[in-house]
């Protein structure tokens, strides 16, 4: 049991360090890059309109489970009839928390959004703000532990964006009816945005765990030796693939979005 | 040779600032190098604690431009020589004297932890088969020195001093080794939740910066060990999984 130590030295205040080097940096631009994302998205869902493009659709609004475009599973020109009246209806309000929860009670980002938005601590060796300390151990951020029950949602929304990504293979011929199969510029916008989520999902620490870090003997399990083997890997790099699918779900609504207000096209390669 | 100037911290408990000390650098030299150089020709008095020189013992631990390295794996080219070096002791133990602080609370900590508890053997000879696949989780928790700088880095410890409720990395490491040991027996997980204060842990991966053995402390020790706890303590459906299983 840990026991309590005097004659600590001095705790330093906000800021204090003796590190010689730009510190300050890296916080910045993630609280930079974090906000900038959520004042998008926020933006985005709010927008109800100009979601999808022919053959694409906004990953923001996938799957459209109650709007007016050809992508809707339930087609209807207004909000479900038990959307409270007061409020502004966008078919993003449908799906959104689920990426939001997930990568909320992603480990990488826990650790990332407690420096950059809470100085918990803003670097490493760096003085603190705040004199009394919670972590992870009282509410409200207890129900961090909850991330796994986070992860089927993010599989099925990996189910659907794949299935974007397919639809956006297939082109309307026009004037005969019918569709051809090719590949246009948003077909590998929404094919690398279906790579990068997926690279980011199946690196989750939690998945780890589920997948074979519970077990100490996984040798002899081989199936789950494989998954974890494979999860392992992608793990090393999950901060990369956080930011990385981060920014790209972001440009895949630009992209989508511009293309749906006509000021890009969407050039078809083949 | 190039002279560079060094602040070193020089005081006890009850104090103590930084004194400059201007230092011939000879070609790879370390600040340990440096430090010694300084104790032979200005300070006899100054304190410092060392052994290999080699970054295996993890006794030259203090802070160097205020991060947390050992003194003699940190070679004098890659700093910026142009400025004063500061070298202070580490912060989250109290000093005893100069670069010298009383590591002992973590020892303590350490004896508190139960202890490897292996099943018992499995081989006529008295050992116990193990697939090298298996052993090198813990295998990686083995290279620790006990340097203690990912105990002086984490924020934990060092500015909210909860020295009587966390444990700090170095023992989730320690814990880790025994827990993910395929023949061991013993269960930690509720001490690591109640006890060793594992929930205090914010992941922000200081520690695993810090280690001079380039041991993966939060991807493969806190946060792997996190979620046994999470399957212990709250997770619901884990929870029932294990009661009908009679765990």
């Amino acid at each position: 049991m840990p026991s309590k130590v005097t004659a600590l030295p001095v705790k330093r205040t906000f800021g204090q360090t003796m590190r010689d080097d730009a510190w300050w940096v890296q916080p910045v631009i993630v609280f930079i890059g974090f906000s900038a994302f959520i004042v998008y998205s926020t933006w985005a869902a709010f927008q109800g309109v100009n979601y999808m493009s022919g053959n694409l659709l906004s990953p923001f609004y996938s799957p459209e489970i109650w709007g007016s475009s050809h992508h809707a599973m339930i087609q209807a020109d207004g909000p479900p009839g038990w959307w409270p009246g007061f409020m502004p209806y966008s078919p993003a309000f449908l799906i959104l928390w689920a990426p939001v929860s997930f990568r909320l009670t992603c480990y990488y980002y826990r650790g990332a959004y407690y420096k950059a938005f809470w100085a918990d601590p803003i670097n490493c060796s760096v003085g603190e703000p705040r004199n009394s300390y919670l972590g992870e151990r009282h509410l409200p951020l207890i129900v961090q532990n909850l991330h796994r029950y986070t992860i089927p949602f993010a599989f099925l929304l990996l189910v659907f964006l794949t299935h974007d990504a397919w639809k956006a293979l297939w082109f309307e011929v026009e004037g005969v009816g019918g569709e051809e199969f090719g590949v246009s510029i948003g077909t590998i916008v929404l094919t690398l945005n279906v790579i990068f989520l997926s690279s980011y999902t199946f690196g989750c620490h939690s998945i780890r765990h589920l997948a074979g870090g519970a077990i100490d003997v996984l040798s002899r399990r081989p199936v789950r030796k494989v998954a974890y083997d494979c999860i392992t890997c992608l793990n090393k790099r999950h901060m990369m693939f956080a930011w990385m699918s981060l920014i790209w779900v972001g440009f895949t609504d630009v992209y989508v979005r511009m293309c749906a207000m006509g000021i890009w096209v969407d050039w078809r390669l083949f | 040779m190039k002279t560079a100037t060094f602040k070193v911290w020089r005081g006890n408990s009850d104090g103590g600032d930084f004194q400059s000390y201007e230092v011939e650098l000879d070609h790879g030299y370390v600040v340990l190098d440096a430090i010694h150089q300084i104790q032979a020709e200005q300070a006899n008095d100054m304190a410092v604690r060392w052994n290999c020189k080699a970054g295996k013992c993890g006794s030259c631990s203090a802070e160097v431009n205020g991060q947390p390295r050992l003194m003699c794996m940190t070679r004098c080219d890659d700093l910026d020589l142009d400025k004063p070096v500061t070298v202070e002791p580490m912060r989250t133990f109290p000093v005893i004297k100069d670069l010298v602080t009383d590591v002992s609370w973590n020892y303590e900590v350490k004896a508190s932890i139960a202890k490897f508890a292996p099943k018992p053997s499995d081989q006529d000879d008295g050992t116990w088969y193990m697939e090298q696949y298996d052993v090198e989780r813990p295998q990686e928790f083995r290279k620790c020195i006990e340097c203690f700088l990912c105990q002086d880095v984490c924020h934990v410890l060092r500015d909210h001093h909860m020295h009587d409720e966390f444990a700090g990395p170095r023992h989730f490491v320690y814990t880790a080794n025994m827990e993910m040991n395929p023949i061991d027996v013993g269960d930690r997980v509720v001490s690591l939740r109640d006890e060793l204060g594992l929930g205090y842990c914010n992941i922000t991966k200081c520690c695993t910066k810090v280690c001079p053995e380039g041991i993966a402390i939060t991807d493969n020790a806190i946060i792997p060990l996190k979620e046994r706890v999470v399957d212990r303590s709250y997770d619901p459906i884990a929870a029932l999984i294990s009661m009908v299983k009679g765990g």
